[in-house]
């Protein structure tokens, strides 16, 4: 083990994280209003498809984030239509728009199976690039890596030291006084749900465009789960979230690596690691209740009917 | 809460003063009805006849004494998953994650068939069935235990454990439980004679587990309307504040609603495994536990709906094949419908709570925001 592998290992870490960051931030912004939507995983699943057909059509990386985003908003729409305007249960909404996001993206992606696709290149930075071990370590990424980290930054300023944050805030944890306030408690939640289906749809594209350039029904693999689980492990705060993310790349990326570094595990319990080091950390967070009580939006979940 | 409005006339959507019983008894159906032409629509605008999709899809799979067995037969795992994830959803506890339990049900009694199947003779089918339902029962357990004492979300826990139970599975079937006269399939040897459900007539596929799914069926009905723990679920559902006061306990719902759950779907692996399939392999479902969520909506939560929603779950995973092979559809298609059906089913059931009326709108009642 020298130190180019470890670094290896930390800038894959980076690259795993980075759909996870998006994703949990598009609904960190979506429960901080109040609303929880699982469609996480259909939303992603159509982001990758869309944004992959669009990428190998177009040719152009930058349409297939848009598109991808574009796609995240519309069916974060018809969750937001049922949830919030016909006040369906957000639970069951929830599941069914992952469900229909399976299918829907496994549907209308199977002409773009097997197809290449150019990945997305990284950015090179005059002279930090090309500095030993820090250059690959920090500076070899795609644009997307590092606009995940200013993404956090803002939401994190947006939510904690704006007007706006406080109004997303307020109908998250007290629709009905917000209500009375004034504040347009529906069009808000509305706002939030697009965000979170927008930062879906653009993590899903990140899969299929950057991290494993190509398209496969159901490539999302449990990962729009995993994203929403970090919303909780983060106690709902950006930065913790970020840092869970990586947590998390770190621990995909090990089991990758495990093998190279002599540990002779069947690679389907290595692969396992993830999904094990969610319940984990899940527990570990909510075993103080205070931990929960104290963070989570009150209202997250309930329907809010303005009258 | 004001929908649409053209030309001083609006839909204004209005909580009834109580439930309405008519629409209890049409959302679904109406809601089936809504996919159904939601189906014709997508096929037409593939450029296939409708009228030739709706014989594929729904006519030919049944047209002979075989297809009603397969009918059934796909039917059973939906019904035994969404059976038993019910009573939770009526108690507040999400079990999501029916389709691991399931793997678990298939992988603890397909074992004992597998490796205790000639010592117990006869008695191997009945051990298979009990270890099935502890398995499904044990892989449960673990959302249960965690909601219980920690308070971690059961819907989380629940999903994670379908990926490593189907991750456990083919870890099993490549490595120690292969056949090894299997030319190096990732599968089990097959089950052998006294370690398969039987099948209930000649000449199709369906098994004994579609009886066990109809018995479930009754004494869910029985269990949710006649007995205390069922009202026990339905109270810490409906009100959990009155539940709490009368001195209903959470966790003794949330461990029965889990043991029904996991219980159910562990019998449903076991029959599919030990039925159709035959052997273990990576792959043995379809995604029914997951299809059993939409199952059990469709079924509004009650044993009856439930037994009519797979019935009609299954028509479409007929369909989806038959289709797929008649008129070239991906079998993606099933899936597609399935998501879309769900989502007609919730906007339908708004109505049984709420209704449209025709307003004059009124701009000013909406109070404008503060401004900055």
């Amino acid at each position: 083990m020298n130190i180019g592998t470890w670094v290896a290992i930390a800038a894959s870490a980076f690259g795993a994280a980075t759909p996870l960051i998006y994703a949990a931030l598009g609904e960190l912004v979506t429960e901080r209003a109040g609303v929880l939507n699982l469609g996480v995983e259909g939303m992603m699943l159509v982001g990758a498809m869309s944004g992959f057909a669009v990428g190998v059509s177009s040719g152009s990386l930058l349409l297939a984030f848009l598109a991808a985003a574009g796609a995240g908003v519309l069916i974060a729409l018809l969750f937001a239509v049922l949830t919030l305007s016909l006040q369906t249960n957000q639970i069951a909404t929830g599941m069914a728009l992952t469900l229909f996001g399976i299918g829907l993206s496994a549907f209308a992606g199977r002409s773009f199976v097997g197809l290449p696709i150019a990945r997305v290149p990284a950015v090179h930075i005059p002279l930090l690039t090309d500095l030993p071990v820090l250059g690959p370590l920090l500076f070899h990424y795609d644009p997307l890596v590092y606009l995940s980290v200013a993404l956090c930054a803002l939401i994190a300023w947006l939510l904690k030291r704006t007007r706006a944050g406080l109004r997303l805030r307020a109908v998250g944890e007290a629709p009905a006084i917000a209500h009375a306030l004034g504040e347009p408690v529906t069009r808000i939640r509305y706002l939030a749900v697009l965000f979170g289906g927008a930062m879906s749809g653009i993590a899903g594209a990140y899969l299929s465009t950057a991290l494993t350039p190509m398209w496969v029904e159901g490539m999302s693999a449990g990962r729009g789960w995993i994203a929403l689980a970090l919303v909780v492990f983060g106690t709902w705060k950006p930065w913790r979230v970020l840092g869970g993310a990586y947590l998390f790349g770190a621990v995909t990326v090990l089991q990758l690596y495990a093998q190279g570094l002599g540990v002779h595990i069947p690679s389907e319990f290595l692969s396992m690691l993830p999904y094990a080091a969610t319940i984990v950390v899940l527990v570990v967070i909510c075993r103080d209740p205070r931990t929960i009580l104290l963070n989570q939006p009150a209202s997250l979940g309930r329907s809010f009917h303005p009258g | 809460m004001r929908l649409f409005e053209a030309s001083g006339w609006g839909l204004r959507l209005e909580r009834r003063p109580r439930a309405s019983r008519i629409m209890r008894i049409v959302s679904s159906p109406l809601a089936a009805l809504a996919m159904v032409i939601t189906g014709f629509l997508v096929l037409g605008a593939l450029g296939k006849d409708p009228l030739t999709a709706f014989k594929v899809f729904f006519i030919e799979p049944v047209s002979s004494l075989y297809g009603i067995g397969e009918l059934l037969l796909k039917a059973t795992p939906l019904m035994l998953c969404a059976l038993g994830i019910a009573p939770g959803y009526r108690a507040n506890v999400w079990n999501i994650g029916a389709e691991g339990q399931f793997t678990a049900g298939a992988i603890t009694g397909g074992g004992v068939g597998l490796f205790y199947g000639a010592f117990l003779a006869h008695w191997a089918l009945p051990a298979m069935l009990i270890a099935a339902v502890l398995g499904g029962m044990a892989w449960a357990a673990i959302p249960a235990f965690l909601r219980t004492r920690f308070r971690t979300s059961e819907i989380f826990v629940s999903l994670m454990l379908v990926y490593i139970a189907q991750l456990l599975l083919s870890y099993l079937v490549h490595g120690p439980w292969r056949d090894p006269a299997g030319q190096n399939f990732p599968q089990s040897p097959p089950f052998a004679d006294n370690a398969l459900v039987p099948t209930l007539f000649a000449g199709a596929r369906v098994n004994l587990g579609f009886v066990f799914a109809l018995l479930l069926a009754g004494v869910s009905w029985w269990f949710g309307s006649a007995t205390a723990a069922g009202y026990r679920l339905r109270v810490g559902g409906s009100a959990p504040a009155a539940a709490a006061y009368a001195g209903i306990s959470e966790r003794a719902n949330i461990w029965l609603a889990m043991m029904i759950g996991g219980g159910a779907a562990g019998l449903a692996g076991i029959c599919e495994v030990a039925g159709p399939i035959g052997l273990l392999q990576p792959v043995i479902s379809p995604g029914y536990g997951y299809a059993a969520i939409i199952v059990a909506f469709l079924g509004r939560l009650h044993p009856l709906g439930i037994v009519l929603a797979s019935l009609l779950m299954s028509a479409l995973y007929l369909g989806g094949e038959s289709a797929q092979l008649e008129l070239q559809l991906p079998s993606s298609v099933s899936g597609l419908f399935q998501g879309a059906l769900l989502f007609f089913l919730l906007a339908a059931e708004l109505f049984i709570n709420f209704r449209l009326r025709r307003v004059r709108s009124s701009r000013a009642r909406v109070p404008a925001p503060t401004a900055a």
